[in-house]
């Protein structure tokens, strides 16, 4: 008899198990959802970027037929505002967003009013006839300048950042040059395709109130929201449908989602807030402005000696769940794979009258790898050695790992776990066929095109912790069900999640059902953000899983007398290694261990397990960009011709889905790279507030992209070696197209700011030529 | 706002709904018939995500009034799969990893469906064009040219 083998799934690229009812227009989105009795809510936003609000005028609103309520700060008491998660830094609770302005609006787009009506489009109608008295003030908008009042007594710079080590001053008096570059990128966001939802209804039968539309952090909003609402966590439930799309940007606590759960609880009745585009793209979180004054201190060799940064972070109108994190981590996480002797850097953080800022898919880093790109590129320059040479001798060795940096980021010590960065530079070369690509790029300058190519080198950070529970279950019908406090935002995770479970008990992937995102499946739970949820959720799955099969075993083997250690789980079923023999599914067990099983006897009752993980460290995965591009010297227009990226996770679960997060994230950050850009005009209206004018990437734009995933630097922090993917293919597009368009026009620092729309081009060869002349 | 009875012939069954003059033909799909499935993304044309077919046309159901599809018939992602056989276009999708979160994917789907009914032998350079009508924020639209690549491939008894 030929033993039977467990079939394996972490590494093979199977199908999702996600797809069925997306494809079929099964799927839930919040938008989907409806409660009978349902009451409609429409936000009135500011149209001033910033004034003192003289009052509010409801009343021709609130005679609409069909309104049931029109409410502003006034009505709202003394309700908290919008909490602060995720800093340690101080002074910034005076900068949160009311819930509705109060007193003062800080940018267009602020909500100062709300309706509730019966219906969606009354709602609308009714929101048009709220007059806020508005009076203008001064708006600040430029992060350069130095800070404004952002009220009495309060600047608008709530805080600086600082970090380092080393003696920067020294390394510079020593030093054979010295490089300074002056470098900013635009606002971007990351514009799910899904606009925000939300839909409350307090359930009077349970006294429980019910949030549908969670993403992201479910369970830490459930505590937020049970503390600004004076509830216990244990009366309020949040439930995660379908979410097209989070990037960072979905499922952060924001004034709409508070005053859904307000509305319900006051007016009796549930209420349900969609957002439209435009709202989306005035209020939602934006991310990425910033400004970055850098200089380095190199010796003859291009060696780093000291960098020396400030950063002018635009933060918009408020402090926002976030906090300072993404200024915090832009210099904790700047120095990327690069060893730099002597450190010193400054964040201003900068209230600005704009739509507030946060995180949005890899978050400083996309900025931070622009920038220190930029600078290796320069110091090349300046010192006439290849920019490539130039990163060999700067990179941290693999032998150097793991790898303690001295600084910190989002809280915890940043200390490279694993990677060979030389490594992957060298295999990513050979493998994209790097030369043979500058070399048909400089042939075809040498025709009178402009073609060049650009390199980004890169570390991303993931697995953030602190901790992740799985509660994994075996039925009797053999369907195993996996829950876990962490959630998902359309990412594939319960694919990756399933295949790990499926590996380490031995069933069929799609046998296993995770259930995610739901405060009253799991008491705990981190959500989906920071790359983590393959990590966190993966290692607590595996581990679930191996506490299951061992019970699972340890039964089987008295049933079948057999020793366990001769005993494998294979495809559902406990058979013995070497074949034949009697067999058992693991189903089969379940039911006879269930509570009122006969055959349970004293053993403890389900087959079923519940497992933490623990991390206090981030791990570390790598990669390189590389693009080819050709400008339009007459336009200034970039098309991106060809890209490739090589990316080192430690290990890949599912390498189509990887693929796909790369290539996703790729298209981001070459929108952010070369179109996306909300502007504003100078008294802060905002000026991209359609898709006509905040472009994101077509089919058209995406380049022919190459993917290379790599293992070759595991993480020692978890037993499977597990790195995340989510931003990877974000997080050098800039730096990589930056390069490019430099060597397409042979102008070194020509791109200082992202996006290079043409304009920008054009103003630039513009510059630059009237400079020479 | 008044409200107009209306009849509507989507995915060959008939509705006999009351909306107003002014309601998007995308609205009335989703909360007058039920169903969900074509999803609203901006509601300006742009995105796509609401693309249906009316009259076998590929059409933004969120430019077009409800009123204004009396009479033709229109069709939606639920009309794709038979039973729980999928659309070769949908099973594409699924083999090629052509989706993540699926926000946008009944409208790429009933995009590229329309486009290939129209001309099957559409060319490669014009298939693009189609595509990038619509707006993916999740995959990079590679894996979605790829799938659709095989079926097209399949259309034309090639595979
Ligand atoms: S919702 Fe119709 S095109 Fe975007
Ligand atoms: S799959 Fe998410 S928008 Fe296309």
């Amino acid at each position: 008899m030929q033993p039977l083998r467990p079939t394996r799934y972490i590494g093979k690229s199977v199908t999702r198990l996600e797809d069925r009812p997306l494809l079929t227009g099964a799927a839930r989105f919040v938008a989907d959802l409806d409660f009978p009795h349902q009451l409609h809510m429409r936000v009135v936003r500011s149209a001033h970027a910033h004034g003192r609000i003289l009052g509010i005028t409801t009343t021709e609103a609130s005679a609409l037929p069909g309104v049931v309520a029109v409410w502003t700060a006034a009505d709202l008491g003394d309700l908290p505002p919008i909490p602060i998660r995720a800093t340690a830094i101080q002074g910034l609770p005076p900068y949160r967003q009311p819930i509705l302005a109060r007193g003062r609006v800080r940018y267009v787009g602020e909500p100062v009013a709300v309706v509730f009506a019966e219906s969606a489009y009354g709602a609308e109608d009714a929101a048009d006839l709220v007059v806020a008295d508005i009076e203008p003030l001064e708006p600040y908008l430029d992060v350069c300048r130095a800070p404004a009042e952002f009220a009495p007594g309060l600047t608008s710079e709530p805080t600086i950042i600082r970090k380092g080590y080393g003696d920067v001053d020294a390394a510079f008096q020593r030093a054979h040059a010295m490089v300074a570059l002056d470098l900013s990128v635009g606002r971007h966001s990351a514009i799910p395709m899904e606009t925000r939802g939300a839909l409350a209804r307090h359930d009077r039968a349970r006294d429980v109130l019910e949030l549908h539309g969670a993403a992201k952090r479910p369970h830490w909003n459930r505590d937020q929201l049970a503390e600004m609402l004076s509830m216990s966590p244990a009366r309020i439930e949040l439930y995660e449908n379908h979410v097209g799309g989070g990037f960072g940007v979905r499922g952060e606590i924001y004034p709409e989602d508070v005053l859904v759960c307000v509305g319900a609880r006051r007016l009796g009745r549930p209420v349900k807030w969609i957002e439209d585009r435009r709202e989306h793209l005035l209020s939602a979180n934006q991310s990425r402005e910033q400004h970055h004054r850098i200089r380095a201190a190199v010796d003859a060799e291009g060696r780093f000696l000291a960098i020396d940064e400030t950063l002018l972070h635009d933060q918009g109108a408020y402090v926002r769940t976030h906090g300072a994190r993404v200024a915090d981590m832009t210099i904790g996480l700047l120095l990327g794979p690069y060893r730099v002797p002597n450190y010193r850097a400054v964040a201003h953080y900068r209230l600005t009258n704009k739509t507030p800022a946060a995180t949005y898919r890899a978050p400083g880093r996309f900025e931070g790898s622009f920038v220190r790109e930029r600078l290796i590129d320069a110091i090349a320059q300046r010192l006439d050695l290849d920019p490539l040479e130039v990163r060999r001798r700067n990179l941290i060795g693999s032998a150097e790992m793991p790898y303690v940096r001295g600084l910190t980021a989002l809280e915890t010590e940043v200390i490279l776990d694993s990677g060979d960065y030389a490594g992957l530079l060298e295999k990513a070369l050979v493998w994209s066929g790097w030369q043979a690509m500058s070399r048909q790029a400089a042939a075809r300058r040498a025709a009178g095109e402009a073609v060049g190519v650009g390199f980004g080198m890169f570390v991303e950070k993931s697995g953030l912790g602190p901790s992740e529970m799985v509660h994994l279950t075996v039925h009797a019908d053999g369907t195993v069900e996996v829950v876990t406090g962490a959630s998902s935002l359309g990412q594939g995770m319960e694919t990756a999640i399933a295949q790990i479970a499926a590996d380490t008990l031995g069933v069929d992937y799609r046998s296993i059902r995770v259930l995610h995102g739901n405060t009253n499946r799991i008491a705990f739970g981190f959500g989906a953000h920071a790359s983590r949820v393959t990590v966190m959720t993966g290692e607590a799955t595996r581990r679930a899983a191996e506490a299951v099969r061992a019970k699972a075993l340890a039964f089987a083997s008295e049933l079948l007398q057999r020793d366990a250690a001769a005993l494998d789980v294979v495809d559902g079923t406990v058979v013995a290694r070497e074949g034949g023999g009697p067999s058992i599914t693991l189903g089969q067990l379940a039911a006879q261990l269930a509570p009122a099983s006969g055959s349970r006897g004293d053993r403890e009752p389900g087959l079923a397990g519940t497992a933490w993980f623990h991390s206090k460290h981030m791990n570390y995965p790598y990669g390189v960009h590389m693009a080819q591009v050709a400008v339009d010297r007459e336009t200034g227009g970039v098309k991106v011709e060809r890209y490739c990226v090589a990316y080192d996770v430690g290990r890949a679960v599912n390498p189509a889905m990887i693929e796909g997060q790369i290539v996703g994230g790729l298209a981001q950050g070459l929108g952010g790279a070369l179109l996306e850009e909300f502007l504003y005009s100078e008294d802060g209206q905002p000026l991209s507030v359609t898709f006509a004018d905040y472009l994101t990437l077509t089919a058209r734009e995406m380049p022919p992209v190459a993917v290379l995933i790599t293992e070759d630097a595991p993480s020692p922090l978890n037993p499977l070696g597990l790195k995340g993917a989510g931003e990877g293919g974000v997080n050098a597009a800039g730096a990589a197209i930056a390069s490019a368009i430099d060597d397409a026009l042979q102008v070194a620092g020509l791109v200082a700011r992202l996006p290079a729309t043409p304009q920008y081009i054009r103003s630039r060869l513009r510059e630059l030529e009237g400079g020479a002349a | 706002m008044d409200k107009h009875p209306l009849e509507l012939t989507v995915n060959g069954s008939r509705f006999t709904v009351e909306v107003e003059h002014r309601k998007t033909l995308a609205d009335t799909l989703r909360e007058d018939c039920g169903l969900t499935g074509t999803h609203v993304g901006c509601e300006h044309g742009v995105c796509g995500a609401c693309t249906v077919l009316v009259g076998g046309e590929p059409v933004r159901a969120c430019l077009m009034f409800a009123h204004q599809a009396a009479g033709r018939p229109v069709r939606t992602v639920e009309s794709l799969a038979a039973g729980e056989r999928l659309h070769v276009l949908q099973q594409a999708f699924t083999d090629h990893h052509a989706l993540q979160c699926g926000y946008c994917t009944p409208g790429f789907l009933m995009l590229i469906v329309g486009a290939f009914e129209r001309d099957p032998d559409i060319a490669d350079g014009e298939l693009i064009e189609v595509l990038s009508s619509n707006l993916c924020r999740c995959t990079g639209y590679q894996n979605i040219i790829r799938a659709v690549r095989s079926v097209q491939d399949q259309l034309r008894g090639r595979a």
